[in-house]
């Protein structure tokens, strides 16, 4: 007992790690939301049904299982990654095909007026997407989006599992060299809960922005 | 290494015997979240402003932390005030606590949802409290619920492989100890995955059934 401000530090390190996972998952999951959400629309059939059939395999099983088989699994077939990629990948792909059910919801829901409209003024597929529906459906998904930052954020708690040193896993070290189990897990469960916090205020922020000159076009 | 059915169907046995807690703690787990997630939503409603504030952030709190985080809490911190839980135990009622949080948030939505109008027909038509939950708020309140408690139901069923952390030997405990002995990891760790796909996938279909029944009629 007695060094605390070294355990402290130990736990720090660990949100640090926790911290960059969540940043490089939701990065991934983002882009797979997109990729995904938007084959799943796409007018080529055997692209919809590969985006399908990743968005049902990524919620069908749980994110733990496939962090598991990303770590334990893959290396037999010649693909080794490390903790960290296999953390960032794990939860970047589940993540993302949540994300991607979004990506479409808000994207089918833009009026089909809107469509008309673009084709009547002889826009291309890009400029339809790019000009016309994506700045009218972004802020349908924030809301959903921020949720699933948060539900990646406590993903990462997972990772502790397969020996990556997160936050999770450091506090399980300071428990296992301490004996002491209320201030480790105290500690953490308050520094999740400030990374929840300071993800639902920077959605909020950005919300506010995307829809800044929207007004009077949305209910 | 390459893929043996043999190990396979000899694992088998031992992957089944997981499922079946798996499949137990999903249950009593589920029923836990029911029961508090009307707590939390009721509490949340009252007009003690103490409690309901105070239920609010408990909720936000344990919807914005890790359950593994809150299954070692309850795992590891509780002996020390001298609550001594069996790893199942601490497993339900972790999961369960932390699915009632968001069960509330589905309970709140459906309750909110009955126009305000049949609150004040049934005070009109001089219903008792009791009568006006029973036979007008409720019958409205609940079928538009049912698909995403469902829902939520699929994620915790996901969500139990956690427990292997606090040593209940579910599906994915029992994987990893056959994997652990053997040295084989490709076939415990697939047929685990292979388990929830194919449940989940029964279960998406079962829903869209209850949404095509219960589902709210103005989403269609």
């Amino acid at each position: 007992m007695g060094d605390w401000s070294g355990y402290i530090g130990l736990i720090l390190q660990g949100a640090l790690v926790t911290a960059k996972l969540t940043v490089m998952g939701t990065a991934l999951a983002l882009v797979m939301a997109f990729t995904a959400g938007l084959a799943r629309l796409a007018p080529f059939a055997p692209l919809r049904w590969l985006a399908r059939a990743y968005v049902e395999f990524f919620r069908g099983t749980s994110i733990f299982v496939q962090l598991f088989w990303v770590y334990f699994v893959l290396p037999f077939a010649g693909v080794s990654l490390s903790p960290l990629q296999a953390g960032v990948m794990a939860l970047g792909l589940n993540v993302g095909a949540y994300g991607a059910e979004v990506v479409r919801g808000a994207v089918l829901s833009v009026p089909r007026d809107q469509y008309e409209a673009c084709i009547a003024v002889n826009l291309s597929r890009f400029q339809r997407m790019r000009h016309v529906i994506l700045p009218q459906a972004l802020p349908l998904m924030l809301p959903t989006f921020c949720n699933n930052a948060i539900e990646l954020l406590k993903g990462t708690a997972v990772v502790s599992l397969i020996s990556l040193s997160d936050m999770t896993f450091q506090a399980q070290v300071v428990r296992a060299q301490t004996g002491s189990t209320l201030i480790p897990f105290a500690t953490i469960l308050v520094l999740y809960f400030a990374m929840s916090l300071l993800i639902a205020g920077g959605m909020r922020w950005l919300e506010r922005r995307v829809t800044r000159g929207l007004d009077g076009v949305r209910p | 290494m390459s893929w043996d059915w043999a190990f396979v169907w000899q694992i088998m046995p031992t992957l089944l015997q997981g499922l079946k807690i798996t499949l137990l703690v999903t249950v009593l787990g589920a029923i836990v979240a029911a029961v508090l997630g009307l707590v939390f939503a009721v509490a949340r409603r009252s007009s003690i402003k103490p409690l309901a504030r105070g239920t609010s952030f408990l909720v936000q709190f344990i919807r914005g932390t890790p359950l593994l985080v809150q299954l070692y809490v309850i795992f590891y911190v509780l002996p020390d005030i001298g609550i001594r839980l069996p790893a199942l135990v601490a497993g339900v009622i972790g999961i369960g606590l932390h699915y009632a949080t968001y069960a509330a948030e589905v309970y709140r939505g459906g309750i909110e949802a009955v126009p305000r109008g049949q609150w004040e027909a049934a005070r009109a038509t001089n219903l008792t409290l009791r009568q006006t939950w029973v036979h007008v708020v409720l019958p409205q309140a609940v079928p538009p619920m049912i698909p995403a408690l469902a829902n939520y139901l699929i994620a915790m069923f996901k969500e139990t492989p956690l427990l292997s952390a606090i040593t209940v030997l579910e599906l994915m405990n029992q994987a990893k100890s056959v994997a652990n002995s053997s040295y084989r990891y490709i076939e415990p760790m697939t047929m685990v995955g292979v388990f929830f796909l194919v449940i989940s996938l029964i279960s998406v279909a079962l829903i869209s059934l209850l949404e095509a029944r219960y589902g709210r009629k103005a989403s269609r």
